[in-house]
Parts: C-alpha cells; sequence; structure tokens
C-alpha cells in the first residue's frame, strides 16, 4: 500500500507557552478532498502551517509523500493558496502571466531560468479555474474570487499532487463561494488532486467535500464526511464548545454563542 | 556638452557613474518599493554617513590613511548596518520597523561624532552629502562599476525568487524558496547600491533615485517588467538631466537629479489625470 501524501503523527504546538496543537495524528491520502474544520482559534492554520514546513512542530513530525518534512525536497509537489488578505501585496505591478509563471520558479530550481513553454504552462493553469482570458490584466483590477482563483492557477501550474488551501473564500463574495467551491471539486475529480482546505463555511463546503477533520487543539473527529452524525453530543460540544461563552452584565445575564 | 565631457576626464567619470547608477539604483528601487522597504534605503544612506565621514576623519588624522577613497569605508559601514538591521528585525519580531529607526539614528549619530572630530564640514563632505560632478575619480568609476557587476549578475540569477518573495513572502517559503538567504543577499546588495550611487546622488538622495523614478513608472506601467524598464528610462533622464544642470549651473547634482525626477513624477501624474478624466467624458 502507497504511504499517506501528508502523515501527521502526535505533533503538538505550543506559541508562548499556550497549547496551540495537542498530540495531533491524521492522513491525508490520494484523492482526498479533506475539510480542517473549527472554531477561531482552534489551531487550523497552525496546522496547515506545520504540514507546509512553515513552522516546526515542538513535539512529533509529518512525512510528506513517506519522506520526513525536514528531508523532504519535492516542495513543488505541494501547492499552497493562503489567506488572500494576509500575505498578498495588493498594489503590485504585475500582471496574472506573471504571478502565475511564479508559481514555476521552485520546480525551475535556483540558478535556472523559467522554461521556454511557460506562456503555454501558464495558459493551461488559467484555463483550469477559468481565467484565461484575464491574462494580461493587472492582478490589482481584479475582484477578491477573480483573485483567489489566479493564485489556484499559480499553484496549479508546477502541477502539485497536493493543494492545501487556508481560508480561501475569505474576501469573495457570497455569491461567487458556491462557484470556487465547485471549481476546486472539479480539480478534485477531474485531476486527482487531492485538496486540504480550512474554511469556516462549513454549509457549502460539505457537499462538495470527501473527508473532514474537526480540530480544537486536538482531533476531534477524522473520517468520511457521511460519518460526522455518529460524532456524539459530548464530542461535537468539547470541539465547538469553547465558541460558546456566557456574558454577565452588570443588569440581568444572557447567554452568547 | 559633448566636446567639454570628451576634454574633461572628470566629467567623462561623472557620467559614466551617472549612467551606471540610474540603471542600479531604480532596478533595484524597484524590488525595495514593492517589497515596502523604502525607509531601510534611508536607514543604509545614514549608516554610510557615519563610514564616510569616519573615513574622512580617519585620512586627516592618521598619515598612513590620507589617500584612502573613504567609498571603502562606506561601503563597509553600509554592509554592515544592513545585517544588523536584519539582526534586530530578529530580536524585536513584533516591532520589526524599530530596527530602522535604531540604525537610521546611530548613522547620524556616529556621522556627528565623527563630523566634530574632523572640526566640521569640509567640501568633500559636502560633496558625500548632495554629491558631486567635480570630484568623481577614475578610482570611484571603477568601484561603481563594479557594483553594478554584482547588482545586475544578482537579480539575472535570481529575478523570479525575487518577484515571487516580493509579491508574496509567505508563499514563497511555502514553495520551498530560500527565502531568508535571497533576502540577505538582497540587502547586501542594496548596501552596496547605496553606497555606490552617494558619489553622484549624495547620501541624503540617494534613497531618492531608488524610489522616485519606480513611483512614476508604477502609475503607467501594465507589467512588473515594463515597471521595471520604466523606472530606469525615468533614472537615465532624471540622472542625465540632473548632472547637465548641476555642470552648468554651478550646483550639487543631487539636488538637480532629485527635482528632475520629481518633476517627470508630477507630469506623469498630471498625464494620468488628464487622461482618466478623458476616458471618463468619454464614457459619459
Amino acid at each position: 500500500m502507497a504511504a499517506p501524501l501528508i502523515n501527521i503523527k502526535e505533533v503538538s504546538y505550543e506559541y508562548e507557552q499556550t497549547k496551540a496543537l495537542d498530540h495531533i495524528s491524521m492522513t491525508v491520502e490520494e484523492g482526498d478532498f479533506l475539510a480542517i474544520l473549527g472554531p477561531n482559534g482552534s489551531g487550523k492554520s497552525t496546522l496547515l502551517k506545520i504540514m507546509l514546513g512553515l513552522i516546526r512542530p515542538s513535539e512529533g513530525s509529518v512525512e510528506l509523500f513517506g519522506i520526513d518534512s525536514k528531508q523532504f525536497k519535492h516542495r513543488e509537489w505541494i501547492g499552497y493558496v493562503s489567506q488572500k488578505s494576509n500575505s498578498f501585496n495588493s498594489a503590485f505591478p504585475a500582471t496574472v502571466q506573471e504571478v502565475v509563471a511564479g508559481g514555476l520558479a521552485k520546480k525551475a530550481g535556483l540558478f535556472h531560468k523559467l522554461p521556454k513553454n511557460t506562456a503555454q504552462q501558464v495558459e493551461e493553469a488559467l484555463d483550469a479555474v477559468g481565467m484565461k482570458s484575464c491574462k494580461s490584466r493587472s492582478i490589482s483590477e481584479l475582484s477578491g474570487g477573480q483573485q483567489q482563483r489566479v493564485f489556484i492557477a499559480r499553484a496549479l501550474v508546477a502541477k502539485p499532487k497536493v493543494l492545501i488551501l487556508d481560508e480561501p473564500t475569505v474576501g469573495i463574495d457570497v455569491q461567487n463561494v458556491q462557484a470556487f467551491y465547485d471549481m476546486l471539486a472539479a480539480l478534485n475529480r477531474e485531476r486527482n488532486i487531492t485538496l486540504v482546505l480550512v474554511t469556516h463555511d462549513v454549509d457549502t463546503v460539505t457537499d462538495r467535500i470527501s473527508h473532514v477533520a474537526c480540530l480544537n487543539q486536538t482531533i476531534h473527529f477524522h473520517g468520511f464526511k457521511d460519518q460526522l452524525h455518529m460524532m456524539s453530543d459530548e464530542k461535537r460540544e468539547a470541539w465547538y464548545g469553547h465558541s460558546v461563552r456566557k456574558i454577565h452584565h452588570t443588569e440581568g445575564s444572557h447567554t452568547h454563542a | 556638452m559633448l566636446d567639454a565631457i570628451l576634454s574633461y576626464e572628470f566629467l567623462q567619470n561623472a557620467f559614466a557613474s551617472g549612467l551606471i547608477i540610474g540603471v542600479i539604483a531604480p532596478l533595484l528601487g524597484v524590488f525595495i518599493v514593492v517589497r515596502r522597504l523604502s525607509l531601510i534605503a534611508d536607514a543604509l544612506s545614514h549608516v554610510t554617513l557615519a563610514g564616510i565621514a569616519g573615513s574622512l576623519y580617519l585620512s586627516q588624522s592618521v598619515g598612513a590613511l590620507a589617500l584612502l577613497n573613504p567609498l571603502y569605508l562606506g561601503i563597509a559601514s553600509s554592509v554592515m548596518g544592513s545585517m544588523l538591521i536584519e539582526r534586530l528585525r530578529s530580536v524585536y519580531k513584533h516591532y520589526e520597523e524599530l530596527a530602522i529607526p535604531i540604525i537610521l539614528s546611530a548613522g547620524i549619530g556616529f556621522g556627528a561624532i565623527f563630523i566634530s572630530l574632523a572640526e566640521g564640514f569640509s567640501s568633500d563632505l559636502f560633496g558625500y552629502l548632495f554629491g558631486t560632478v567635480s570630484a568623481v575619480s577614475r578610482q570611484d568609476l571603477f568601484i561603481v562599476a563594479g557594483i553594478a557587476v554584482i547588482v545586475l549578475a544578482f537579480i539575472r540569477i535570481f529575478f523570479k525568487e525575487l518577484f515571487v518573495l516580493s509579491f508574496d513572502d509567505e508563499y514563497a517559503r511555502a514553495s520551498g524558496l530560500p527565502a531568508k538567504w535571497i533576502h540577505f543577499l538582497f540587502m547586501i546588495v542594496t548596501a552596496l547600491v547605496i553606497a555606490g550611487s552617494m558619489r553622484i546622488v549624495g547620501i541624503l538622495l540617494v534613497s531618492s533615485l531608488m524610489t522616485i523614478p519606480v513611483a512614476t513608472a508604477m502609475r503607467v506601467a501594465k507589467s512588473f517588467k515594463q515597471t521595471i524598464w520604466l523606472s530606469i528610462l525615468f533614472g537615465e533622464i532624471s540622472v542625465l538631466t540632473g548632472l547637465v544642470a548641476a555642470f552648468y549651473f554651478d550646483l550639487a547634482p543631487g539636488g538637480t537629479i532629485v527635482v528632475t525626477s520629481i518633476a517627470i513624477l508630477l507630469v506623469i501624474l498630471a498625464y494620468r489625470k488628464i487622461s482618466l478624466s478623458k476616458k471618463r467624458g468619454a464614457a459619459a
């Protein structure tokens, strides 16, 4: 049996003496469309960053394609789409084509130029996300949803085996969120790209995904999405419980969820 | 003017250095501006001032160092300043911008001490502060040419990595690019360009030549590569016009170069405003 694409083994992470992740173990197999769900501050983005090697776990280890992540060299096999608002310089003077071509930088290698067929590869990637007609436009002119599609094209251009997305629909209009997840589902189905995504859009995403991981410092559930209903009420409360708070006002008391 | 350039070696040195600086300062400036590091260029230029002032003081007080080209100590202090900024940025992880005022003040502080020790301003120091047409030596020209070779090689070799890093540094790190090393090299190359450009533009105005042509290009460019070419074009026009004006009117070239680059910026801004209002008028 082939090794899982991502194998997280007993991973814990502490940040300024606060435990963000506590002994997480889970695997991502080829062809999975996994959504990691959890309340704010549950460690979802931290877990993604550990998978990507952006931060090192305090305990435990991560294997990528059967190789310890510290020794793993083929980063181009893993595409990454971050939360747009966090990292992208929104006034950057570049065309869509230039941004997507940047996705080939690692694959081409240090001291090497981009390949001769870069323009063709960029067009194919843009076609896959329905943005081919925008290739000459400036990235800063596009809407939030269009920009996110371009960033997915940037991740796809290096032909990754896994695509990791951190809250990709932040900043996208509600009307376009459905179409965005349809596009991801098509990439998973038609191109066999394994997808791992962190999101808050629980209702929208559940129709498209194959697996769910419920995270809140620790894994409360990980398996096929159809088995999610088997999660007990106690586990469900332990998973999402910390977002339910009692707020005492000076005059009377109210409970907010 | 051409006759004068062909006749006098000092003019040949000044114009040749100016032509080189007109390429490398805006070229590196594009990456500095899009990475929002413009203030770092200012901090490094002030650290260079400390090195230049220190060198001028040493050449006055130590006989063996009388002929030392101040550019060497200027380059050394600028490179050291870039490394210190990086060190401080890692110490103050949550207040990274603190590194800039600390290093900038240290540069001015040491500069002021060396200037006082040297008993005030000399015409040499004035030239380093605001640029000079007459005092650029053949040795200065060779140093500037050497720095240009390093800068052009660096940009050519790491262009795609620099582009990705400038656009989205988290993505660059996640995709396995050696972002930390490339940034470190970038800072050293920036320090070299600042030290190399100051003979013509002057320490106090060097960061303007790295940022104003880029700011102008960004208003009209349609792509990243176009931004680079237009920045170099605007940089060259500013340097050449500024040098000619400085020569004829006996002014500091730093001032004339920067004023020219601001004039180009104003023209482009006005052109953009007029063409936008015409477009709106046509659409209405």
